[in-house]
């Protein structure tokens, strides 16, 4: 059984009301960053605790907030990321509506740390009935004094607000994100400027996701070295794992950063295994835009060590064999499911959510659609395999934001793993539509256990 | 639907207001503008959908250009800039949502109420969309209607989660 930092609590009947969180130790790091740290000292123990954005980039949090811009008579910006949309990544959903107060006072402090008097969390339209969980959570912690001005008699002040979007992807990405909470259309800014200089209304911004907010508690509780004994080399502390698809226990979790991907996979404790009997085929670990692993890259690296659930292990092989830890989103195929079906799934996904600024993720992300559409469907010619190779090449790399990159990897990734599968599609359009998927995978590949 | 909005005679009622103006006041004296996404959505609630005359009242309240409404209203997929039903049934149709079954689930949807996905019933009661990703995935498959999240669906949910609108539309709206 691991270490849970963030959820010990959540399963705690009225956790989601001010009095059961402060009964059971919330608000504490409040209390210890406003009343015997200086905001540096906070950044500082964020620092040593080796915390990564837990949106799905990675990026050292402590290094983020080093970054901001302090100019004099400016104020600046603290930014919850709550518009969780990849596909596969429902974790923050639940951490918001389980325990609430949480995210509020990582909020707190973490404003603290960064010098901010005014903050705001968007999150995304769809999960309105939590913007009001947070709401009440807000108006509590003003009622107990640990929003408004002058918090716990520290001089500090702080507002803190709930801000909604309304259906695009795109949002989660920090200068669209920017863009919508400032009244507009998601259309990622170009960089530099860096949120970190000029972010919201102009001003120095930072930007975290919600779980990676909530982890400054336990950091500030019980200090950054602590935090960093959790996990393995660069991957420290814990990290939550929503778990979809073909296993028998789909749900959020919280992993200790380096347990083996098979025990999670596997064990009871986790997703408890292959649902009904089916044997794995795939595993997209890390959220829809990370590279789809094969059933024996899963569990194992190309090497032949055995993957863990960490940023570098799973990123062992590179995106040759390997894939990312990414948000989390670990979503698990059996033996059923089509990959190019999958794969067109997605892409559509991603065209959807193209907000059209740049033309090789507006046109490339359609056109890659139609043609995965068109192999899917029984249309498909062999050159079409090239052609979406082709296509994905020349979008990686040529947007202003990731978005572009997101709709590529995915895309090749299925190609570079699963190219027979493809090539059965143009050689047997009538049998893949007619075929149970199950009968591909055992006519293409090995079992699943050599 | 259209019929009762496209006038110009919009307004929203007095404690709508005072929602907008609580909401109107999260934000800097110079930066009201960020409560536009909010307000649109309040707006949906209030008259069904957003057309023109709605979002000129919207650009009213927030002392902004009509077109700044426009730009927003169109490029958000929540938003409606045409007459929908007044229970909209949006089915995560992304990833993992498609392996445990929601073409099925609309399929179902489809037969039992004789409409296409984006279409309407006759009635005006109820609009089927497939949607992207909801953030529900490890409770596949799901759709919303309103704010509510229904998951774990099956063709019996479905079935009660029908009647239950058809017998009050208004169920989950604006956090009631």
């Amino acid at each position: 059984m691991g270490r849970k930092l963030l959820l010990e609590h959540a399963n705690i009947e009225g956790i989601a009301s001010y009095d059961v969180y402060r009964k059971n130790g919330g608000y504490r790091s409040v209390e210890k960053a406003l009343k015997t740290m200086t905001p540096d000292e906070v950044v500082e123990e964020v620092k040593k605790s080796g915390l990564r954005g837990r949106g799905g980039a990675g990026f050292p949090t402590g290094m983020k907030w080093s970054f901001l811009a302090k100019p004099e008579g400016v104020p600046r910006y603290l930014l919850c990321n709550a518009d969780e949309s990849e596909p596969g990544t429902f974790k923050d959903r639940y951490l918001m509506e389980k325990i609430p107060h949480l995210l509020i006072e990582g909020m707190i402090t973490s404003s603290f740390a960064l010098g901010a008097n005014q903050s705001y969390i968007y999150i995304r339209g769809e999960y309105m009935y939590v913007l009001r969980i947070l709401e009440k959570a807000i108006a509590e912690a003003y009622a107990n004094g640990w929003l408004g001005k002058n918090i716990l008699g520290s001089g500090y002040n702080l507002d803190l607000a709930v801000s909604p979007g309304a259906g695009a992807y795109i949002c989660g990405e920090e200068t669209a994100l920017i863009e919508s909470l400032e009244g507009k259309r998601g259309n990622p800014r170009i960089k530099p400027p860096f949120p970190a200089v000029k972010g919201l209304w102009g001003c120095p911004t930072v930007v975290n996701n919600v779980e990676t907010i909530a982890a400054v508690v336990p950091i500030v509780n019980d200090g950054g070295d602590e935090y960093a004994k959790i996990g393995i080399g660069k991957s420290t502390g814990t990290k939550l794992i929503s778990a979809s698809g073909n296993i028998r226990k789909p749900g959020v979790y919280e992993i200790e950063l380096g347990i083996s991907v098979d025990e999670f996979l596997n064990s009871e404790e986790w997703c408890g295994g292959m649902k009904n009997g089916k044997r794995l085929k795939a595993c997209v670990p890390g959220g829809s835009s990370v590279p789809i692993l094969p059933h024996f890259l899963v569990t194992k690296t190309a090497a032949g060590e055995d993957r863990l659930m960490s940023y570098e292990s799973l990123a062992d092989g590179g995106f040759a064999t390997g894939s990312m830890l990414g948000s989390g989103g670990f979503i698990v195929y059996d033996e059923d499911q089509c990959i190019v079906r999958n794969t067109w799934n997605f892409t559509r996904f991603y065209h959807h959510e193209s907000c059209g600024q740049c033309s090789p993720c507006r046109e490339g992300t359609g056109w890659m659609e139609k043609v995965l559409h068109r192999l899917e469907y029984g249309h498909g010619k062999m050159e079409d395999i090239d052609l979406l190779w082709d296509i994905q090449r020349k979008i990686e790399g040529n947007t202003i934001c990731p978005l572009g990159d997101a709709a590529a990897w995915p895309v090749a990734a299925a190609i570079r793993h699963f190219r027979e599968e493809f090539e059965w599609h143009v050689n047997e359009p009538q049998a893949c539509m007619q075929r149970n998927y199950g009968l591909v995978a055992e006519k293409v590949f090995a079992p699943a256990s050599v | 639907m259209s019929a009762e909005t496209t006038h110009s005679q919009i307004a929203f009622p007095q404690e709508t207001l005072a929602e907008v103006n609580r909401i109107l006041g999260l934000f800097p004296e110079d930066n009201k503008k960020s409560a536009l996404l909010r307000v649109l959505h309040i707006a949906q609630a209030e008259f069904g959908w957003l057309d023109v005359p709605v979002m000129d009242y919207v650009a009213r309240l927030l002392h902004i250009n009509p077109v700044e409404v426009y730009e927003v209203a169109t490029f958000y997929s929540m938003y409606d800039t045409k007459p929908v039903g007044k229970v909209k049934l949006e089915v995560c149709r992304t990833g993992p949502c498609m392996i445990e079954g929601a073409e099925k689930i609309v399929k179902y949807i489809e037969d039992k109420l004789g409409i296409k996905d984006g279409e309407t019933t006759a009635d005006g009661v109820f609009t089927l969309k497939t949607v992207e990703c909801l953030g529900a995935c490890g409770y596949a498959p799901m759709l919303q209607a309103g704010e509510q999240f229904h998951e774990h669906l099956t063709e019996e949910k479905v079935d009660a989660l029908i009647e239950k609108y058809r017998a009050n539309p208004r169920a989950n709206y604006m956090g009631m």
